[in-house]
């Protein structure tokens, strides 16, 4: 792991209207890492991915891209830098086949007419590098499982080259079959040396690939565990917010008040 | 997961051994297949299992619409032997031109996965503005046909910004436009109601034109059924270069021949009248290169995005609106030109142009040939399929000299089974979700 992180957030900040979102938040991502993203409904997580995305830009707060400061505005700007983000609600489109999804917006031409056959050989080339395994690339994804088009959703982000990889709850409607495939999805992106962002509200799989786990609660960072020297519990006290210490309920009840 | 039974690479992507040094790189001697993925075999019999399973699954394609196309022929044939002569399937053919050019438009529409119901009215508005601009008015009959088309172009323009920039739904606009532009026709057609056309003008010419000389049908014939084959072997060669699957050579002569019979029996009836219909060619013309745009370019895999998910399309950075209000456009446009072929069949403008049961013949005809009403499916290819089967039966109709009561419930009932069709061919791929 290099000591630069790829991304890097510094006292993020958001607030809508009369609710802040965000409060000094603080997260960096570094090369060939998974990075989850914990917390409860209303942590913030969503936010702070919209944040990263370029969809609502921070109020304060800077955000580093290999150590230099910079603008992330638009979702252009993510996209540029070299951040993908695959939503919860996939984004494909069911009536075009898999080649199709994959070049969705990005189709290859030769003399201005579409490139079926690179297009095809090309995206034979990135399923099979990360194993993925699909019945045809030109069938319509109407007709793939729900794994399998996470997996083609996941797979279309990674045609823009991206440095992170921010996935928006990968496994959330999938099977135990399907969330495995997933899984096995982050940890190939992981060798290829690419920062992901993985949001989840599911221990035992966030436990299972990730390397770190930052936790958001109320919209503040919460604790960021190393996984592989922490308990369950201790993650799960920090997302709920519950310790043995009556005191800190008590001031964490307090906080939510105040805001 | 790993376990399988080593096969042809063929439709299927590599599945490499789980271990933990595993790296995507390694040798795909040692791929196996998961078996629930479609391996599809080499050579010939891969390509008839692939055919039957697509079949079951509910991708009948056109399948129906040619079933039905026969049938219909066999059932008028035994009523009235009439129907299957040269002069009578000569002028089913020349007579789906106008219905069949304005449901090309519709197939853009309904890809998008909305509807237009203005091209009736749209059709009858060009007629009458190249029926006043050039015999009124004594303009260049070209150049008044140009307007003519414009002016349908313009109008579909006007609905697709209504619908895509302000949000009125679509059918709203479009019933809009369905009163509107027809009152607009009224207008412009005057007092009078009906303009003559020049009966040896370029719009007379495009139902009435034939090039008597054999060679023409023939030579047209021979032309698209080699370019098919060319295309096709080209297309395998550079696959095969690709290393992607291809059709092989036996499955690429089977589909030329499946083209060129029609084609051939199609020229020997021409011929076998009055040669080869102007108006024939003109439709073919506008459905195969509608086909081309929608398959094979770039503007053509946007259309189909948004009508497969809007949402994506433009997180895919496609601009959506500008996509709706060009296809639109399209419909507006084959509308106009519909709506000349069709005031040419008369020799007139009328106010009756682009009235009836045009609207709903169009609209059908896209369906009935195959083209989805739920958005993101379809083919120009069903237009001209569709207007053959709506053509065949006013024709078969008026031969038996039944009226236009039963010819509209035979014409509505065919409608239905279309739809039907389509929905159960839906549910049917939506079950057979191969997982």
């Amino acid at each position: 792991m290099s000591a630069t992180p790829v991304l890097a957030l510094r006292g993020v900040s958001k607030r809508f209207g009369a609710v802040q979102a965000l409060t000094d938040v603080e997260l960096e991502i570094h090369p060939g890492e998974v990075v989850a993203l914990v917390g409860d409904n209303g942590a913030g997580k969503s936010t702070l991915v919209k944040t990263i995305a370029g969809v609502s830009p921070a109020d304060e707060g800077t955000i580093e891209w290999e150590g230099r400061p910079v603008r992330v505005a638009r979702p252009h700007d993510a996209q540029e830098l070299g951040i993908a983000t695959v939503y919860q609600d996939l984004a494909l489109c069911d009536n075009l086949d898999v080649v199709g999804n994959l070049f969705l917006g990005g189709e290859l031409f030769k003399r201005g007419v579409l490139d079926e056959v690179e297009m095809e050989r090309r995206a034979r080339e990135l399923l099979s590098t990360l194993s993925i395994r699909i019945p045809s690339v030109r069938i319509p994804v109407a007709s793939l499982s729900g794994g399998q088009r996470q997996t083609v959703a996941i797979a279309r982000s990674l045609l823009g080259e991206p440095k992170v990889v921010v996935l928006d709850e990968p496994t959330a409607a999938l099977g135990v079959e399907q969330t495995a495939q997933v899984l096995d999805l982050v940890e190939r992106l992981r060798e290829r040396g690419l920062g992901v962002i993985l949001i989840s509200h599911n221990m035992a799989e966030v436990r299972e690939v990730s390397d770190r786990v930052a936790v958001l609660r109320l919209g503040r960072n919460n604790g960021t565990f190393t996984v592989a020297d922490t308990t369950q519990e201790e993650i799960v006290s920090a997302i709920t917010g519950a310790t043995d210490n009556v005191v800190t309920r008590r001031e964490a009840r307090t906080t939510e008040v105040n805001q | 997961m790993s376990t399988g039974t080593p096969a042809e690479p063929r439709e299927t992507q590599h599945e490499e051994p789980r271990t933990d040094a595993g790296t995507a790189a390694s040798g795909a001697a040692t791929a196996t297949v998961d078996p629930r993925l479609l391996v599809r075999q080499e050579g010939f019999k891969g390509y008839l299992t692939d055919l039957g399973r697509r079949l079951r699954t509910g991708e009948l394609g056109s399948v129906p619409v040619i079933v039905g196309l026969i049938v219909i022929a066999l059932v008028f044939q035994l009523q009235d032997s009439a129907f299957l002569s040269a002069n009578n399937l000569n002028d089913l053919f020349v007579q789906s031109a106008g219905t069949g050019l304005i449901a090309v438009g519709i197939v853009f529409v309904l890809i998008l996965g909305e509807i237009d119901l203005s091209v009736g009215s749209v059709s009858g508005m060009s007629a009458a503005v190249f029926a006043v601009l050039s015999v009124n008015q004594g303009m260049n009959e070209v150049l008044a046909l140009i307007l003519a088309v414009l002016t349908g172009m313009a109008a579909g323009a006007v609905h697709g910004f209504f619908f895509a920039r302000i949000g009125v739904p679509a059918f709203v606009v479009t019933l809009a436009g369905l009163l509107g532009w027809n009152g607009l026709m009224l207008q412009i057609l005057g007092a009078s109601g009906t303009i003559n056309l020049d009966d040896d003008g370029v719009v007379a010419q495009l139902t009435n034109h034939y090039f008597a000389d054999k060679a023409a049908a023939m030579g047209l014939a021979t032309v698209c059924v080699l370019a098919f084959l060319g295309f096709s072997l080209l297309d395998a060669r550079r696959r095969k270069a690709a290393d992607v699957p291809s059709r092989p050579l036996s499955e690429i002569v089977l589909r030329t021949v499946v083209l060129a019979v029609p084609a051939y029996a199609a020229a020997f009836v021409f011929n076998s009248y009055k040669g080869l219909p102007l108006a024939v060619v003109i439709f073919v013309g506008f459905v195969v290169v509608g086909d081309f745009v929608l398959r094979r370019t770039g503007y053509g895999r946007k259309v189909f995005a948004v009508g497969g998910s809007s949402e994506a399309a433009s997180r895919a950075g496609i601009n959506v609106s500008l996509i709706r209000i060009s296809v639109y456009s399209i419909a507006g446009t084959m509308a106009a030109i519909g709506g000349l072929f069709l005031a040419s069949q008369i020799n007139a403008a009328n106010q009756s142009s682009g009235a009836g049961s045009l609207l709903m013949n169009c609209i059908a005809a896209a369906v009935i040939g195959g083209t989805s009403l739920f958005g993101g499916r379809g083919k120009t290819w069903s237009a001209l399929l569709g207007a053959l089967v709506i053509q065949s039966i006013n024709s078969g109709m008026a031969l038996l000299g039944t009226g236009s009561a039963v010819r509209d419930m035979i014409t509505g009932a065919v409608l239905l089974a279309a739809v039907v069709i389509d929905s159960v061919s839906r549910r049917t791929q939506k079950t057979a979700g191969r997982a």
